[in-house]
Order: structure tokens, then C-alpha cells, then sequence
């Protein structure tokens, strides 16, 4: 058997940069230099899902991902890690979209990659954090979903899936194809080896403009939104912790108990 | 289609009653359906409703759809959408006020995008822009290292609210509302992704959302061995819970149920104790209702001291014995 896979992937900027980088300046998040962009931690875990899926039946990935200006390295991690195939969506009409016009641009790409399986795509991106996309793909393409995968076995042209709940999970059968949402219970994305790096290196990636998926530039990005954001900013948030001393941390772990006291908190 | 009017909020059970979320979904749906002057409706599926309407009309609702079908027992996609778009339609609200819970970001995305609208998630804010009635949205992003406003003029307008967001009005069983008990056929053939199994993980002890104390141990702690021992010691002291921010969950060191943030529990607890937790904004966005925040990190840069009332700067290892034992003994005293 060989399963046939689509994984969306974003570049975002790095999520784990300390909170203290991440500045508003006329309605856009600006970041210095230093921080430098990633796939998104959770299309890591797609990724990873379907490499699982690769490992133990064999199949076909291949990346998708939408926006401009991707750097090629970073994007190329998951060509390296195992992926056969890259396709990027880059252009400039591409940039600003909601969770909309993404969701309709990467469903009209994987319309014309034609035949699939199974779409990762992971649980909610790590820069916007709207968790639609994924599902608005679905709804578009007609396609029964899962979300909060944990773990996916296929067999059968049926997909078995553990659904993280609350308080435990679900294990969830769906018929193919089928869109998964991993989570990151699925386990981190592997290292990428010495022969993945190399072989990466030589592919190109496939680039496509709107036009290559049927559109119009006024249907995609920013001119495609479906909502409108009005205002990004920052609240301001003021530091005020007491910071309990003592001789040493030990004596400042009892002080603090007695502070706690003296506060009223026990 | 009629032209859509009011506020509908759908809503959730938990063990036959209203859940929590759907009580503060009502307190912002009053307001919001009260600067319109429209009515505000809750609907309510599930295999049997009973009397969580009449505990909706007691929190705020006006009306109250109950929407009672064998496959509703528990949530599932493709049966729960069928109810939901149907009873949607009928109603024909102007907005849409959704939990951001395990049932909503699943349902909402689906919702909107068949509906042909839009959806902003996890809302922290919601308002009436008087001028065109659209709902003014706020929503936390960058990992809640920012805030966005969004509107939309499309309807109905659909938004998924942060659990302990929003305040539930005080009960008020005196309030009069009607009760509409609402027929709707599944076809539960069209459901394509059947639930096999649902199985229970659940930690023992006190459930992480109504513990009064939480004692959360991060990427600090290097292993899942305090998590048992140092952390369950000091919780236990204090009839409080064990969590955890998201390393030690993706890490398999805890539970994914122990996990607080962004993408895994929301709290606010009377007391948080976060003991090598860096702070990141992931983490804070699930524990920064908490009453009192008490930080325990042996970096002085850590943002989790930006969140924090009162702080150590110390390595665990050193502070956390001094600090319970001395706590064992103020307690006693």
C-alpha cells in the first residue's frame, strides 16, 4: 500500500523568540532580524504524522505552503526530513490573506495535485493562532475531517485516529480522503539526516502564482479576506512581582512562604 | 432568509447541566443582544436537554432551542453539524457565540465556512459597533503576544469565546423565557468519521480547572519524576493540583490533560505556583486569570516574573524544599 499525502506547512516567524521581540509598529508585527523563521510548530507535528505513515506503510508526501518571500533552507526542512515533493505557493498577492482566502487557495492547490489521501495540516498556525484553516479546507473540498490527532494508522482505505478530548481521547475511524489535524501528543518532528539534507538540496521546489490554481490575485491574500482586522496591538502589561530574597535560595523559599502569609494567600 | 437578528449562543452540557462556558457565553450575549435591543437564544443539542433550558433562561437566554436527538449523546462532527446548520438557518441569527472548547474549535471553522461566513476564534473582547451593528472582535495573537480587532460584515457574524473570558450573570431563576423544543432529523449516514471508542484519561485528584490551587512545573523541571514528587508534595499540602505548561506534556513527562496554555487547559485558579515555567505567552494565556501568580525560576529574565505577584529567582531543586516544608509549618501553626 502506498498512501498518498498533502501536508500544509506555514513559515512563520520563530514562536519561541522571547516575548519581549515581538513589537507593533503601525498595525504589523515586526521582529528583528535575529529571529529568524520556522515551519510552524504544529504543521512540524503534521509533518511528523505523516512521516510516521510513510515509515510504516510507505506513501508519497507532498509539502504545500502558502505566502511570499519563503527562505528557501527553511522551507526545504521538509523535503529533508522526508518529504518527496515541495510546492510553494509564493507571491506577493498571497501575502495578508485571512483564514479564508488561505483556506480556499491551499483547497484549489490541492484540487490540482489531484489525487490524495490523506491532507495533514496541523492544529492552528503559530504566528495568527486561528485554528481555521485546516477545517475551511475540508468544508471546501467536501471531505470529512478529523481534529486533535495523536496518532493515525491507515489501513484499508480507512484512517484510524486518536483524537485528543478533554479528559482523554477518542479513537475516531474515518474513509479516505480525508483531512487529519494534528496535535502535538503525535511526537516531535524528527532530525532531519545527512542524505535528507543533500537530497533536499538538490530539488527545487514547484512554485505556483494564483493563476496556476485558477484564481484571480483579487481572490487570494489580503484582497481575498473575508473578515478585516482593524487594529493589532499591545496591551500594556505592568511588571509589578516582589521578588523574595534571602541568603540563600533555600531561605528565600521559606521567606516566600511567610510573605505568603503575611499576604493572606494560605 | 429573513433578516438575521439577535445574539444565539450555542451551547454546551456537562453532565446534564449547563456547562460553564455556555453560562458566560449567556452573560456576553445579554449584553451584546441588550445594546441591540434584539433577544438573545441558546440552543441546546444533546440526546435529552431537561433542564439545562430552563437554566439557560434562569442565566440570560430569552429563548431556548432544545434540540434532542439519539446521535447528539456525544459531540460528533458530521451529526452535530446537521442539527446545528439546520437550527441555524431557522433562526437566523446576526451573530453566532461559540465556546472555544474541545466541542467548539472544532464545530465553529466547520460552521462558518459552510455557512459562507466568517469566524474569528478564541475572543477575549466582544462589542456592538453601534453605527453598523457588526460585532467589534478582539482576540489574542502571536501566541497572545498581541491583540487583533477584527469585524466582518458578513452574517451571521460567527465567534468562538475564551472559557473564563466572559462573566455569567447571576442565576436568576425568576427570569421568564420560552422554551422551543425543536425537531431536527439526522441522517446519521452521512457520518464519516464514526467515534470507535472514548476512552478516559482523567489524572486522580482535583480536577485541574476547579482547583483553587495549581502548582505548574515546565521545562525546568527536566524530567517527569518531580512532577510526582516535589510538585504533588507541595499541591497535595495545599488540596490544590498538579499542571504542567507544554514541554513536559509534548515530552510525555505528564498527561496532555495536565497541560495549561494556548492550546491545552485555560485556568484561573485562586493561587498559581509556577515553578520553572519560563513564562512564554502560550503558557500565561491559560493561567493569567489566576488570582495570585507566584513564580519560582532561577532566571531573572524569565517572563513568567512579568506575570507573577511574588517571585523567587532560584533553582528549584534549592527553593522548593524550604519553601513547603516552612509552608507545612505555617499551616500547622
Amino acid at each position: 500500500m502506498s498512501v498518498n499525502m498533502i501536508v500544509c506547512c506555514k513559515q512563520v516567524p520563530d514562536p519561541e523568540a522571547p516575548p519581549a521581540v515581538f513589537k507593533v509598529v503601525d498595525n504589523k508585527m515586526t521582529l528583528p532580524p535575529d529571529v529568524k523563521p520556522v515551519i510552524g510548530q504544529y504543521e512540524e507535528f503534521a509533518l511528523e504524522a505523516a512521516l510516521k505513515i510513510k515509515d510504516t506503510v510507505g506513501g508519497k508526501i507532498t509539502a504545500l505552503s502558502l505566502g511570499n518571500n519563503f527562505v528557501r533552507d527553511v522551507i526545504k526542512k521538509a523535503l529533508a526530513v522526508g518529504g518527496d515533493e515541495l510546492i510553494l505557493m509564493e507571491d506577493e498577492a498571497f501575502e495578508g490573506g485571512d483564514s479564508w482566502s488561505t483556506a480556499n487557495a491551499l483547497a484549489m492547490a490541492i484540487k490540482k495535485i489531484g489525487e490524495h489521501d490523506i491532507i495533514f495540516c496541523g492544529r492552528q498556525s503559530s504566528d495568527w493562532d486561528a485554528g481555521q484553516v485546516g477545517l475551511g479546507i475540508a468544508e471546501i473540498l467536501g471531505i470529512p475531517a478529523v481534529t486533535l490527532a495523536r496518532k493515525v494508522e491507515v489501513t484499508d482505505g480507512k484512517a484510524k485516529v486518536e483524537r485528543v478530548i478533554p479528559d482523554g481521547y477518542q479513537v475516531v475511524e474515518v474513509t479516505l480522503p480525508a483531512l487529519i489535524i494534528v496535535t502535538s501528543g503525535i511526537g516531535a518532528l524528527r532530525y532531519p539526516n545527512l542524505k535528507g539534507i543533500m537530497a533536499a538540496g538538490k530539488k527545487q521546489p514547484v512554485i505556483w502564482k494564483p493563476a496556476d490554481i485558477g484564481l484571480e490575485p483579487s481572490q487570494v491574500g489580503a484582497a481575498g479576506r473575508r473578515s478585516k482586522l482593524d487594529k493589532l496591538f499591545q496591551p500594556v502589561k505592568e511588571a509589578k512581582c516582589e521578588i523574595i530574597e534571602g541568603e540563600t535560595p533555600a531561605e528565600a523559599g521559606a521567606n516566600l512562604a511567610a510573605r505568603l502569609k503575611e499576604a493572606k494567600l494560605l | 432568509m429573513a433578516e438575521n437578528k439577535g445574539i444565539l449562543v450555542c451551547g454546551e452540557l456537562a453532565n446534564g447541566k449547563l456547562a460553564s462556558i455556555t453560562t458566560e457565553l449567556l452573560g456576553c450575549g445579554r449584553k451584546l443582544a441588550d445594546d441591540l435591543k434584539e433577544d438573545l437564544s441558546c440552543l441546546l443539542a444533546s440526546d435529552s436537554v431537561g433542564g439545562a433550558s430552563k437554566e439557560a433562561i434562569a442565566f440570560g437566554a430569552d429563548k431556548v432551542y432544545a434540540v434532542e436527538h439519539p446521535a447528539l449523546k456525544e459531540y460528533q462532527a458530521d451529526s452535530y453539524m446537521q442539527a446545528v446548520e439546520k437550527s441555524v438557518n431557522e433562526i437566523s441569527p446576526r451573530a453566532i457565540l461559540i465556546g472555544q472548547t474541545s466541542m467548539g474549535r472544532d464545530l465553529a471553522p466547520r460552521l462558518a465556512f459552510k455557512l459562507g461566513t466568517s469566524l474569528t476564534t478564541d475572543c477575549l473582547d466582544l462589542s456592538i459597533d453601534p453605527a453598523t451593528k457588526l460585532l467589534i472582535q478582539t482576540r489574542p495573537v502571536y501566541g497572545g503576544n498581541a491583540q487583533a480587532i477584527f469585524t466582518s460584515e458578513l452574517v451571521p457574524q460567527v465567534v468562538t469565546v475564551r472559557t473564563k473570558a466572559m462573566s455569567p450573570l447571576e442565576r436568576d431563576d425568576s427570569r421568564k423565557g420560552e422554551v422551543v423544543p425543536t425537531k431536527i432529523d439526522i441522517d446519521t449516514s452521512k457520518v464519516r468519521a464514526k467515534i470507535l471508542e472514548t476512552v478516559k484519561e482523567e489524572a486522580v485528584g482535583i480536577k485541574l480547572e476547579d482547583a483553587p490551587v495549581i502548582v505548574c512545573g515546565g521545562r525546568g523541571m527536566g524530567g517527569p519524576e518531580p512532577f510526582q514528587t516535589i510538585l504533588k508534595e507541595l499541591a497535595d499540602l495545599l488540596h490544590g493540583a498538579v499542571g504542567a505548561s507544554r514541554p513536559p506534556a509534548d515530552n510525555g513527562w505528564v498527561p496532555e490533560a495536565l497541560h495549561i496554555g494556548l492550546t491545552g487547559k485555560i485556568v484561573a485558579p485562586d493561587i498559581y505556583i509556577a515553578i520553572a515555567v519560563s513564562g512564554a505567552s502560550q503558557h500565561t494565556a491559560g493561567c493569567s486569570g489566576s488570582k495570585h501568580i507566584i513564580a519560582i525560576n532561577k532566571d531573572p529574565e524569565a517572563n513568567i516574573f512579568r506575570e507573577a505577584e511574588f517571585g523567587v529567582v532560584g533553582k528549584y531543586e534549592e527553593v522548593m524544599p524550604a519553601f513547603t516544608n516552612k509552608l507545612k509549618e505555617l499551616l500547622a501553626g
